[in-house]
């Protein structure tokens, strides 16, 4: 019987993982739209290299947001309109445990793959050479933070037919101190000051963010469903 | 004989931006029932359906399982109960098996029948590596279906469970319900088909519709 106690946590993040792998070109839009913009930064602004690589950390980050807030509009949709987030919703485990296997199927398949491509970008717009590590590292909590955060606005909005834009400005503002504190982890190192700090800041947003959004994201969930 | 209902209703009312839909629904299931809820569209039934798996909350009234209120045993009560709802939660992407084999993975309370077996027996023998987007309409809840035969929770809910389905489809559910109830178990059911069961209980919704003043 042992097996029969599941938290639902593995069930959802297999099934999720799965549905992403035959989607895949959905899948990698947020990816595409992150590599496509860097390259049209240098274009846009300046190909040349020192100045390029001044705003490199900024601009990556800002992309890598604007590519999750991209996918993460439909963290719940479809599940909503075929009616699995109803199953989910009365499965007897504690429901946020099915929702962090569906975060965490989130940031593997667009967080991660973001993470992954980022020195290809970070090269593209001439960041120097000390901010690659600190780049990938603060990018690999960051996003992870970004998914939970989103969790909480999709599931919020997720009856509403045109929740986008509310879903934007809900989550926006929270937000906020992941890029404040992932560009500073590459421009600290940039600088050629202690980057670990910044760094532990996120460590310590994304350890918050784990612990509290499943939680926020179960109640705006049943709230969603109550109407 | 007094046995403790399985789920016993009392003085149910639901009400939705302040115009009431139901009031005093009153009923209770014992282990080899099968209850029909009637009622004209719109008068309660998928509603009532979702006050009893919990996920909407009762503006009055009472839902007991084996004696305790839900909210109460929640654990004990969603373990024991299998809900099929108006969409059959099949995601077209993935193919039947894929499908069942999720949805049998959330579930708490599961036999030995292989995922196989069972989308053979609901009909869908050849079609369980196809994606679901290949598959009609009817197929898509056969897939749903295959969980009553998987699932051993002995409440079942169904919301229209023969939409979609032809005419075998809806002989094999009734045989399905006759032999859930013979081990003990209880349906029930929203349709607007006559069941050719014969100890099947009707409870009309329409009669509880609140007047309009």
């Amino acid at each position: 019987m042992a097996r029969k106690m599941n938290s639902g946590f593995v069930a959802w993040l297999r099934r999720d993982l799965l549905l992403a792998y035959r989607r895949r070109g959905e899948v990698a839009s947020p990816v595409l739209f992150f590599m496509m913009v860097s390259t049209l930064i240098p274009l846009g602004l300046t190909p040349e290299a020192a100045r390029l690589g001044e705003v490199a950390a900024g601009m990556i980050w800002v992309m890598a947001l604007l590519a999750t807030l991209l996918s993460v509009d439909g963290m719940f949709a479809s599940d909503y309109q075929d009616g699995s987030l109803e199953q989910m919703l009365i499965t007897p485990q504690l429901l946020p445990l099915p929702l962090l296997g569906k975060i965490t199927a989130h940031w593997l398949t667009t967080g991660l793959p973001l993470t992954l491509v980022s020195p290809l970008l970070g090269l593209m717009m001439s960041l120097p050479s000390a901010g690659y590590l600190p780049l990938l590292c603060s990018l690999a909590l960051g996003t992870a933070c970004l998914s939970l955060v989103g969790a909480v606005g999709a599931a919020l909005t997720v009856s509403l037919r045109k929740g986008g834009l509310l879903l934007s400005l809900l989550v926006m503002p929270l937000y906020m101190p992941v890029i404040i504190f992932g560009t500073a982890t590459v421009s600290y190192a940039v600088d050629g000051l202690n980057w670990l700090p910044p760094l532990a800041l996120l460590g310590a947003l994304l350890a918050a963010s784990v612990a509290l959004c499943p939680l926020a994201a179960a109640g705006a969930l049943r709230v969603t469903a109550s109407n | 004989m007094s046995q403790t209902p399985l789920l016993s209703v009392e003085n149910l009312a639901f009400e939705r931006d302040d115009s009431g839909l139901f009031s005093a629904v009153s009923w209770h299931v014992v282990a080899g029932d099968i209850l029909q809820i009637e009622g004209a569209n719109g008068s309660g039934k998928t509603t009532l359906l979702r006050l009893l798996t919990g996920s909407l909350q009762p503006s009055a009234g009472t839902i007991a399982y084996l004696g305790q209120s839900i909210s109460a045993c929640r654990y004990n009560y969603l373990t024991d109960m299998l809900y099929i709802g108006h969409q059959p939660a099949v995601k077209l992407n993935l193919t039947a098996e894929e499908n069942l084999r999720w949805m049998v993975a959330t579930a708490a309370k599961s036999n030995e029948l292989s995922l196989n077996d069972a989308l053979i027996q609901v009909g869908l023998a050849g079609y369980t590596d196809i994606p679901c987007y290949a598959l009609s309409a009817g197929q898509h809840r056969r897939v749903a279906l295959a969980r009553l035969l998987i699932s051993d929770a002995r409440l079942w809910y169904l919301d229209e469970p023969f939409t979609a389905i032809d005419k075998q489809g809806v002989q094999f559910l009734q045989s399905c319900f006759q032999q859930h109830v013979e081990r003990g178990g209880a349906v029930v059911l929203s349709t607007h088909q006559d069941l050719a069961l014969s100890n099947v209980r009707k409870y009309n919704l329409s009669a509880c519709a609140e007047q309009v003043v």
